[in-house]
């Protein structure tokens, strides 16, 4: 089969499964695909070789009742795995080799998957355009010198550019949904505490979360089932009844009534973005479910409040980063001067930047006027959303309030930059799952994407939602390999 | 500096000082594991073999809270008949430094899990009550060690992350002597409880000493200055000493006292600036995001209260109103919970009021010769029971008694056998008693003489001679008896 990669995840599983196809030969076609793929600067570390003899160990004694039977996969590189190099996309993480695993990732190699190696991401996943990453700025497959969004960035460029068939990455303001948009691809940012965060590289922890990244919503939410579990390691981590997210998947969403948020119409918006919105409603109608208008009225306050509550613990999360235990270190005269070489080189400087920005809002003085007012708008913006669901049962906004910029274009305007994630950080603060899904394409032919958002628990509405909307959008994306020569 | 009942005042030329202090005490958890991980927290181990991941604060490791600690802390609000809350936070403390793997502290700050608690302090002139201010639960840094090395420092993880109990005091000590009063009361309810074993060489019990100064008559509290992490009591008293007239001098000498905190050099026995205000760390303190509120239901609490075992105070009252004692007597016996166990057991089949003398006279005596603990006691209770009943039915005499004593801390050995190998039963038969005595009348006939003439001291002679011919053993009162009818 020469068109291995072009299959999906639950195409691949099933070919597997029915032994139409090897572990060995799915893992080769990706890793060849991967090693020609080398412009895309997606992957951080690659571990191929340890991949092809996984998957030759696969083959000889193939376990065909796990859910990812001998599937290879990269992973951001924010997760921690035992004996690979996780660099979070810091210098100051260059060599560091976990001895231990998220507890993410251990469920994905429970289940069958073979790691494949570590994809780029924005450092410590701050960024929206992966151009923040030590290890270089990411090539959307969509087009040349765009970027792939972030700060999943090479996760997402991996799955539209099918170097691997699915992908994890994370989501603390957008870090799935925007890359996903980004590249025509679908990405979910699950329930606070439905996925361990246990063995993630911190970057706010309140906020941060796992999330599949796929190339259809069936991927997806087979993944999500995947990774959701459990975990007493994460005291965040919440113990409710999961779903089989893949099996219950229904396109059945009749008489589901969606919400749309007034607020979300921003000034400045592209009309792009407002006829895509108003094309997803079109579709939403035409599965059955039922429009209605809703308010969320704190969302502008959305932004300036994760850019509050996102780097006042990111300032604290990266404090063990010090140069004393593990990472880079800078030699010093005296352990002070230790420290500022260390961070000073060590981080970048949108690393830098926010860790002065939490360190600010969280200093005396100044703590009641920027964290504690921050908390308290937080609380206001979930009881919007808490409103909100009283009324309908999931809420339809666009994923960004752009399609994919070029490289370069906002690196020196970290405020526009921030800008990206005005539709998706809400829902971080709310702690609620959202989905992108890609829905159609701007003049010059680049993917956009809808966000659905859920109550709390309630992914698999979504997914459902998102199902049955994928079936009528007919999204198909415009890939011509143009980084292979 | 006077002396006014035990008042403790500071005079310079026509003022009186008072001097006021809090002490903020850290107390080690007694925990197989740390506050926050598994890892072991026994003293002594090899540097960094009691480390996990968590206490290294690797990427991606996350806290998770140990009930037990939480027990441990709420048992001890309740020895300190204090307020529990049912919901508490932790909240991150935020600095640099080497030994401290996170770049933070994991305490709690604005929402401590105990609230206010009182402490009834027992002084030579009558009970204080020391009010409790707030008692947190807090994670211990590491240690680093500057003097093994000319150039580098050493860090070894293996405290970082063990649990300590912050208590905190209001400003309501006076003098030295009751911080000593305090510290060792605090120390021995938490070792009735078993929440702290109190031991200040291996750094289980260290406190923050806040002194300040005041007018004698004042209600304004004065400037105070922190010295910080004082690991013995004796140290506390002497920093005490030295700050409070460091003080007085200033304001004599018509200076301000700058609020700062202070080391105490045990060396040249002086406090010396650590850092001053201006410099003080801001901590940006803010509730652990890896942290859910603790939240503990009151039945929770109820069950704990249920375990709480009779503290002090109240085995004080019991031991006054059952077996008679005195205060003193009292409070010295229960002093901590191995000395009160030890007196139970000995009094299950003895005279109470011989044990207590016995246990607070000799056995004290001998085992502070020895630099003994009561738990290492060479004489059981059982033993030493059996002693005082020989004493009661008259086996043998209180002087023979401490014979036997003596050869009992030689090894437990039990004091019947010790009594019949030596022979030193006491002699009571009266006939051979007489027979003694008419000997020592016939060897002193002179002296039985002059007695008879009227010189009635020398009964004190024969009493003496008649117990030494009987190498000791002579039952004293027969002997006073047939002494004064034959004499």
């Amino acid at each position: 089969m020469s068109d291995i990669t072009k299959q999906s995840l639950s195409e691949l599983v099933e070919n597997i499964k029915s032994k139409k196809l090897s572990s060995s030969e799915v893992t080769k076609a990706f890793v060849e695909r991967s090693e020609k793929s080398k412009e895309l600067n997606a992957y951080i570390t690659e571990d191929y070789a340890n991949a092809l003899n996984k998957a030759k160990k696969f083959d000889e004694k193939p376990n065909l009742d796990l859910k990812l039977p001998g599937i290879p996969m990269a992973v951001k590189d924010l997760f921690c795995t035992r004996d690979l190099r996780t660099t979070a996309g810091s210098k100051i993480l260059n060599n560091f080799v976990p001895t231990y695993e998220s507890t993410v990732t251990q469920n994905i190699w429970n289940e069958g998957a073979i790691l494949m190696g570590k994809l780029n991401c924005d450092e410590f996943a701050m960024g929206s355009s992966n151009e923040t990453s030590f290890f270089g700025n990411v090539q959307n497959p969509i087009d040349k010198n765009l970027v792939p969004g972030g700060s999943s960035g090479g996760s997402s460029s991996a799955v539209a550019a099918q170097l691997t068939p699915i992908t994890i990455g994370t989501d603390t303001g957008g870090s799935i949904r925007q890359p996903a948009s980004f590249t025509g691809t679908v990405g979910l940012k699950p329930t606070y505490g439905s996925c361990s965060r246990y063995g993630i590289v911190a970057f706010a922890s309140s906020l941060d979360q796992a999330g599949p990244m796929a190339q259809n919503v069936k991927d997806c939410a087979l993944l999500q089932e995947v990774i959701s579990t459990y975990d007493e390691k994460d005291s965040t981590s919440i113990d409710f009844k999961r779903n089989n997210y893949s099996k219950e998947l229904t396109k059945d969403i009749k008489g589901k009534k969606i919400g749309i948020p007034k607020e979300y119409r921003v000034d400045g918006m592209p009309k792009e973005i407002e006829d895509l919105w108003k094309k997803g409603i079109e579709y939403v109608k035409d599965c059955g479910a039922d429009i209605i208008d809703i308010s969320l009225p704190h969302t502008n306050y959305a932004l300036p409040t994760y850019y509050i509550v996102a780097p006042a613990e990111a300032s604290s999360n990266l404090a063990r980063y010090d140069g004393v235990k593990y990472g880079f270190r800078a030699e010093g005269e005296n352990l002070i001067d230790m420290y500022e070489k260390t961070r000073s080189e060590g981080f970048g400087a949108e690393v830098q930047r926010r860790i002065m920005i939490g360190t600010y809002v969280l200093s005396s003085g100044y703590y009641d006027a920027y964290y504690l007012k921050a908390q308290k708008v937080r609380k206001l913006i979930k009881n919007d959303f808490d409103e909100a669901y009283k009324k309908v049962d999931a809420i339809l906004t666009p994923s960004t309030p752009s399609s994919a910029f070029k490289i370069g274009e906002k690196t020196n305007d970290p405020v526009s930059m921030y800008l990206n994630d005005i539709f998706t950080v809400p829902v971080n603060l709310a702690g609620l799952p959202g989905i992108s899904i890609p829905a159609g394409h701007d003049a010059k032919g680049y993917p956009l994407g809808l966000q659905i958002i859920g109550k709390a628990f309630d992914e698999q509405n979504i997914l459902n939602i998102a199902y049955a909307m994928e079936e009528k959008i007919n999204f198909k994306n415009n890939i011509n390999d143009w980084w292979i020569k | 500096m006077s002396k006014n009942k035990s008042e403790y005042l500071i005079n310079r030329h026509d003022n009186q000082y008072e001097v006021v202090i809090g002490l903020e005490v850290h107390a080690q958890v007694t925990s197989e594991s740390k506050l926050f991980s598994t890892s072991a927290t026994k003293f002594g181990a090899e540097p960094n073999t009691q480390v996990s991941l968590v206490d290294a604060a690797f990427p991606g490791m996350l806290p998770v809270i140990n009930e037990y600690c939480v027990k441990q802390a709420i048992k001890t609000g309740i020895g300190l008949k204090a307020k529990i809350n049912n919901r508490s936070v932790f909240d991150r403390k935020n600095y640099f430094y080497a030994d401290l793997p996170q770049g933070y502290q994991i305490s709690q700050f604005k929402d401590p899990i105990v609230g206010e608690g009182k402490v009834i302090l027992d002084m030579p002139d009558g009970q204080k009550e020391v009010g409790i201010e707030r008692l947190h639960l807090e994670q211990d840094a590491g240690k680093s060690i500057h003097d093994l090395d000319p150039k580098n420092t050493f860090v070894d993880l293996n405290r970082s992350g063990v649990a300590l109990m912050e208590i905190v005091s209001k400003p309501d000590l006076r003098s030295p002597d009751e911080v000593n009063a305090y510290i060792k009361k605090l120390r021995s309810i938490m070792r009735y409880l078993g929440t702290c074993d109190g031991n200040m060489q291996e750094g289980s019990l260290r406190a923050d000493v806040n002194v300040s100064v005041r007018k004698k008559g004042s209600k304004e509290f004065g400037t105070r200055c922190e010295i910080k992490n004082v690991n013995s009591i004796k140290f506390m008293q002497m920093a005490i000493e030295y700050e409070a007239n460091r003080q007085v001098d200033l304001i004599e000498d018509g200076q301000t006292i700058d609020q700062e905190t202070r080391l105490f050099d045990t060396k040249k026995n002086e406090t010396r600036s650590m850092r001053s205000k201006e410099d003080a760390h801001d901590y940006r303190y803010f509730p652990d995001p890896d942290l859910l509120p603790l939240e503990v239901s009151d039945d929770f609490i109820e069950n704990l209260k249920s375990e709480i075992p009779e503290l002090p105070d109240e085995k004080k009252k019991r031991f006054i109103e059952k077996f008679k004692l005195s205060p003193y007597e009292a409070n010295i016996l229960v002093s901590d919970i191995e000395t009160s166990n030890y007196f139970e057991n000995v009094i299950k089949k003895s005279d109470v009021k011989l044990a207590t003398n016995w246990i607070i006279g000799e056995l004290f005596a001998a085992l502070n010769e020895k630099n003994l603990e009561i738990t290492e006691s060479p004489i059981s209770a059982g033993n030493l029971s059996k002693l005082i009943n020989l004493i009661k039915d008259g086996t043998i005499s209180g002087k023979i008694a401490k014979t036997v004593f003596e050869q009992m801390m030689e090894g437990d050995k039990d004091p019947q056998k010790i009594v019949e190998e030596k022979g030193l039963k006491q002699e009571s038969d009266p006939k051979a008693l007489e027979a003694l005595i008419d000997k020592v009348i016939d060897d002193n006939r002179d002296k039985a003489t002059e007695y008879k003439s009227g010189k009635v001291k020398l009964f004190g002679f024969f009493v003496g001679q008649v117990m030494k011919v009987s190498g000791g053993k002579a039952n004293p009162q027969l002997v006073n008896e047939i002494l004064k009818k034959k004499l």
